[in-house]
This record gives structure tokens, sequence and C-alpha cells, in this order.
């Protein structure tokens, strides 16, 4: 059993003194992100000199600036390949990629397409404001039909980008999506993620009362957090309802988010792989010498 | 695995101590025996022999390749290697040399030490992908926004494809900074015989790690073990829990982007740890310029034509000489400029527009006439084409 510890104990044992206070804003939701992330270490028992924390740029990508640990702040939308190399070089390093909607979907869709697909064992938290915070409220390529930016005035007209969908097509180990107005369920999946071997991503639905829910008229903090309450829905609860429900229940969940772990499997990945590809050409070295 | 460099398994793997091999599997060959592990690379012609070199022969040394999905993931990966503790590389020509921009520079910011080669091509855009040219010089010193100090060599021969790339490494690893080898289509489809050298003969600098008490150590700031400007290099996992950051960043690593007094300090000391040492940094070779009146400044393929064209016209009694930048930036400043003092005209052959005469008429200044002897389209200089400029013409 994990003995529990008080919030100023945690503060301790993992923040970076020296970076306080943080630049979020009041009701923002990426520093309850960091703070499920580092309940589940804490309940793993990490030890946080192999852990390396990277992150692309953005608000959620200024996250490893606050832990005390090896922080890899890195350029935007990139930090799933800078990730990649650390891993390469040492491989008994656990690496957790903090990075945003924007920073992960839209210039570094790439990056994680190509990470998800050869499964390499990486942790990519994604906070997902439906927005771009940092800059000052763009829209972002997981911003809602309708949703308003500065950059989609009239509203947004571009069909939102599924993350998750597109993880489990591509056979990633595990992925999930949490909003982060409930703790217990989330921090119980990050743990899962990080321990994951092969690619785990875990998506955050987060709000950003400042760029994005003032914006779209969510009403104060307060009501904006409810938000995420009312808009999703467990994905065992919509698939039940959608194969059983009446049309009326089926019309009230069919456009909520689902939320859940969409998969949870054990596929090999790439390092795995290719430790066994170095392997077979030792032997096949020594073999082929003999003769 | 992690990674350690084994002599004998690499000895093993190259092969025989003389070969005929292509100007690429000499940057190969470099890297590997510089203790490279890591590669990351997309391929690119005339580049793409470094991968495939890569391919087969790193994960028989233990080390890891990978194929990336492009060449800003190449870079990335490079730079995340080298801050899990390996050595590590990427090649690419112009097209890809232009997408690892951005990063080059991050590789600058958090004084990550790596190597870029570039085989350069044609440009702009996607140019003459099969044939040769010169024209990325100036982006390897200036292609990154913001201040910063390049390092590159351009090989003029296959086998210095193999001893640049190793230097290379060297001094990435001595001032923590990413270093290119500006090779050429030429010389990297180029077939030579090279001298693999041996593990005795080998001088490879590797980074100094942090050492210190934890608590004592500054990530940014000069070295706390050693007179130097390049701070010691805190590998992630050894505990020191760095935080490296592209932004401007004191030093303690932290970022301090509206401080113009840490921006300053930041990237004074990041340049100056490499523009201090640029007279201990000159690589060039001299020929024939004793009694020279006329000298061709050159690099690269570029310099062989040049050579001929200067022995032709030595047969015929013309004065000339030949100085060869192996290592074009840092520039070789005070070289150049007393050059200018003993000749009367500097001639500058190049596959390109006119981009090293630039420099070359700065540091000139005006002592001697300079000439820009350009050629584009993926044609080396004749010979003749360039002991035409000997005679005026
Ligand atoms: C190459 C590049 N393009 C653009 C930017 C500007 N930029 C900084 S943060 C950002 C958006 C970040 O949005 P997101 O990833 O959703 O993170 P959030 O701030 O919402 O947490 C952009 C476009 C940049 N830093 N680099
Ligand atoms: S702009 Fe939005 S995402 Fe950024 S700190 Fe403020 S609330 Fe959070």
């Amino acid at each position: 059993m994990v003995e529990i510890k008080t919030a100023e104990e945690l503060n301790k044992k993992y923040l970076r003194e020296g970076m306080w206070p943080t630049i979020f804003c009041n009701g923002c939701g990426i520093g309850v992100v960091l703070e499920y992330t580092l309940w589940a270490i804490e309940e793993l028992g990490w030890d946080m000199d192999k852990v390396v924390f990277a992150s692309g740029i953005g608000c959620s990508s200024r996250l490893p600036g606050y832990i005390n640990a090896d922080g890899l702040h890195t350029t935007h939308g990139r930090a799933i390949a800078f990730a990649t190399g650390i891993k390469a070089a040492n491989p008994d390093l656990n690496v957790v990629i903090f990075t945003g909607d924007g920073d992960c979907s839209g210039i570094g869709g790439n990056h994680f397409i190509h990470a998800a697909r050869r499964n390499i064992d990486l942790t990519v938290i994604m906070v997902n404001n439906f927005v771009y915070g940092m800059t000052g409220g763009q829209s972002s390529p997981t911003a809602p039909i309708g949703s308003v930016a500065t950059t989609a005035p009239y509203g947004n007209i571009e069909h939102p980008f599924d993350i998750c969908g597109i993880a489990k097509a591509l056979g990633a180990n595990y992925v999930a999506r949490w909003p982060v107005s409930h703790p217990y369920q989330p921090i119980k999946s990050v743990k899962e993620g990080l321990q994951k071997k092969g690619f785990s991503l875990l998506e955050f639905l987060a709000p950003c009362p400042t760029a994005y829910g003032r914006r779209n008229k969510l009403g104060d903090i307060k009501k904006l957090w409810k938000w995420y309450d009312d808009n999703t829905i467990l994905i065992e609860d919509y698939e039940k309802t959608m194969n059983y429900g009446n049309e009326k229940e089926k019309e009230e969940i069919k456009n909520k988010i689902q939320i859940g772990v969409f998969q949870d499997i054990e596929k090999s990945g790439f390092f795995e792989e290719y430790e066994k590809l170095m392997m077979m050409l030792q032997e096949k070295k020594t073999t082929g010498e003999k003769k | 695995m992690k990674y350690t460099r084994d002599p004998e398994l690499i000895r093993k793997v190259l092969g025989k101590k003389v070969q005929f091999i292509l100007g690429d599997m000499a940057c190969v060959y470099g890297g590997i025996l510089a203790g490279c592990s890591f590669f990351g690379g997309y391929p690119i012609t005339p580049a793409s022999e470094v991968a495939e070199g890569m391919a087969r022969m790193l994960p028989r040394v233990k080390g890891t390749y990978m194929q990336m999905e492009d060449e800003i993931g190449s870079i990335a990966a490079v730079i995340g290697a080298a801050w899990g503790g390996a050595k590590s590389m990427t090649a690419t020509s112009g097209p890809g040399f232009s997408l690892m921009m951005e990063n080059y520079g991050y590789a600058v910011m958090t004084e990550t030490p790596c190597v870029i080669v570039n085989v350069q091509r044609t440009g702009p855009s996607t140019g003459q992908p099969t044939l040769g040219a010169q024209g990325d010089m100036m982006q390897a010193k200036w292609g990154t926004h913001g201040d910063f100090e390049a390092i590159a060599f351009a090989p003029s021969t296959v086998q210095e494809c193999i001893d640049f790339t190793l230097e290379a490494f060297n001094l990435a690893e001595k001032y923590r900074t990413p270093v290119c080898v500006m090779a050429d289509g030429e010389i990297g489809h180029l077939r030579e015989r090279v001298i693999i050298p041996d593990e005795k003969d080998l001088k490879l600098i590797e980074r100094a790690p942090a050492t210190i008490d934890k608590k004592k150590f500054i990530p940014f700031t000069n070295s706390q073990t050693r007179k130097s400007k390049v701070p010691d290099f805190p590998t992630f996992g050894t505990g020191y829990r760095t935080y490296v950051t592209g932004l401007t960043h004191n030093e303690k690593g932290f970022p301090a982007t509206d401080k113009q007094k840490d921006h300053e300090k930041l990237v004074k000391r990041i340049t100056s740890k490499i523009s201090d040492d640029a007279d201990k940094l000159v690589m060039v070779e001299e020929i024939n310029l004793d009694d020279a009146e006329i000298a061709f400044v050159t690099y690269g393929a570029t310099a062989r034509p040049a050579e001929s064209a200067m022995e032709m016209g030595r047969k015929k009694g013309i004065k000339i000489g030949l100085l060869r930048l192996k290592l074009a930036w840092p520039f070789p400043e005070k070289v150049i400029h007393k050059l200018a003092k003993e000749v009367d005209k500097i001639i500058v052959p190049e596959m390109n527009l006119g981009q090293i005469v630039h420099p070359v008429r700065e540091y000139v200044n005006g002592e001697c006439e300079v000439v820009s002897a350009p050629k584009i389209g993926g044609e080396m200089h004749l010979p003749n084409e360039l002991f035409k400029y000997l005679e005026g013409k």
C-alpha cells in the first residue's frame, strides 16, 4: 500500500521550487493534469531520477518545467520525435510527453502518427482544450464544429480531429480519454498508461477559460468545468444506449464525447523488435565466422 | 540496450583497412568510428547512401538506426538521443536541411552535441536531386533564426568524409553544439580509396559529463570543473534533473524570456565559446602559396578542378597557389586577410552563384582583388574553365 501524502508533501517531492508560480490562468485545467500524473507516479513509486518529461510548445507543454526531474522542452509539435531519441539512447528511462491538442494533432501530427504506428514505448499525455491557448485563442484541429476562435470568428467549419480514434487505428497499446473534472478514473488510467510497454496515449479534456470558455460563452469557471460532466459519456454507457436505448435516449447522447479506455493491448514495440534484430545479427556473425 | 563503444566489434563490421568506397559510405565509417550510436534519417538523394549504410552497420555495432517520418523528426530524435547519452547524427540534402533548420537552432540554444551531414545538391527547392552543388554553405551559417556560431566542415575527398565526420563529432562534443559536414553530391557519390585509421591513431573527444555535487551543479554556465565556457553535460537519467529549453534561459535552465541581460549573457556565451577558439579551429590546406600572385580560395569538390587549373597555370609560369578551406565555419578570417596582403588576386570558385566569396571579400577588406568564379546546374567546374580566370578572361 502506498502511504497517503499530503498535497504539501507531494509538492515538495515532485515540484521544482524555483519555477513557481506557474504561468497558468485561474480555472485552467492543465495543472490538474500534472496533479493526476504525479499522483499516478507516486502510486507507482517511480524513481524520479529515471523519468524524463518531454514537451513541445504551448501552455500545456510548459508542464515539465514545474517537475523536479529531467525535462526537455522542445520545439512546437516535435516532442514525440525528440522523446523517441531519448528512449533509443537509454531504454531504462521512462519517457513521458506532455503536449497540447495543437502541438500533438496539428503541427506534430506526423510524429504522433508514426510513433503510435511504431508502438514506441512512450507515454503521451495530450491536454485537449480545443484551442491554441498560448498564442491567444486561435482555432485548433480538435476544435468542435461551430466553436468560436480568434481565427474562426464566425464559428469553426472544420471537422475535429479524433486523436484517440487515430491512435487506436494505428494499434497503439493503450488509448484513453478523460475529462479533468474527476480524479479517480484518470489517475488509475495514467498509471496503466505509464506502466504499459509500447505507445500509450492519454487525452485529457481540460478547460481553458481564458482562450476558449470565455469566447464560447461557456460561463464562469465553475460552469465551464461542469460542461465537461454534461458533455461526456463513458464508452460503455454510450455503446449500451446506442445498442439498446430508445430513439430519445440515443438522440440525447449522440453528440457527447466518449471517455474511457479505448484500447488496452499488448503488441511488441519498435525497441523490442530492434533488440531482437541486434541479437540475431550478433549470432549470425559468430556462426558466419566459424564457417 | 545502452551502447558502449566496442573498438573490436567496430573493426569487424567496418572490415578491411584499405577500401574503395563511396563518399556517403565514408561518412558512415567516420560516424561509427567516432562512436555514433544513434542515427535518425530520412531518404534523400544524394545522401540516402548514408542512411542505407547506417541501416546496415549500426545494428551490427549495437547502435540504433531509425528511419524517421521526416527530417524534422530525424534531427529531433538525434538531439533527444544526445540528451539520452548517445553520440548521434543524421544525414540529408538541401530540402531536408531546410526542414531541419528550426531544430538546428534548438541544438545550438540547448548546447546539444550532434552531427548533421549535408550532401548538398542543387536548389532552390527540389532542384536537381542527383546533382551536386555547394548552395547551402550560407544556410549552415545563417539558416536558423537568431544569432549563433556555426561549425561546418567541407570534405574534398572520400577519405576526408571519414576524417571530417569523425572530427565533426569531436568538435560537437568539445563545444556542445551541432556540427555540419557540408559534403556535396560530387564527393558523396564519388568512389575512392580510403584508409581506415587504426584505433591507436584515433583522437576521440568525449563530452565532459557533469560530475559535481548535484545541489551545486549549474547546467547552463561556464564549466564548473574545467576552464571552459562549455558547461559539463548532465545526461538524462544521471540524477541531475535538468530542465532543457529552447527558450531564453538563465544559468539554471529556467525560462527568462523577458530578461534582456539573461538573453545577452546566454547568447554571448554560446557564440563566444566557439569564436574565442576561432584561431585554433582553423583548418586549411595551402598549396604553392609561398610565391603566389594569384590564389584560388576554394573548398569541397571544387577544390579538385581548381587544383588542376593551378597546375596548368604553374606549367605556363603563372604564380598561382591554392588555399583550401577544410573547415568553412568558423571562417578563417586572419588567414584570408594575411593572404590578401601577399597576393594580387583571389579567385573563389564555388558550385553556387557566390557564397563563400562574401566572407572572403569581407576579410580581404580591399587588400587585393576578389573574383567570384561561380558554376551552377550540377556540373563541376572544368579545369580549363578555371584556368581562364588565371588568364584574366
Ligand atoms: C513552429 C512554430 N509555429 C508556431 C508557434 C507559435 N505557437 C506557440 S504555442 C502554439 C499553440 C499551442 O497550442 P496547443 O498545442 O493546443 O497548446 P495550449 O497552449 O493550448 O496548451 C503556437 C501556434 C511556434 N512556437 N512554433
Ligand atoms: S490560456 Fe488557457 S490553456 Fe493557457 S494557461 Fe490560460 S487557461 Fe490555461
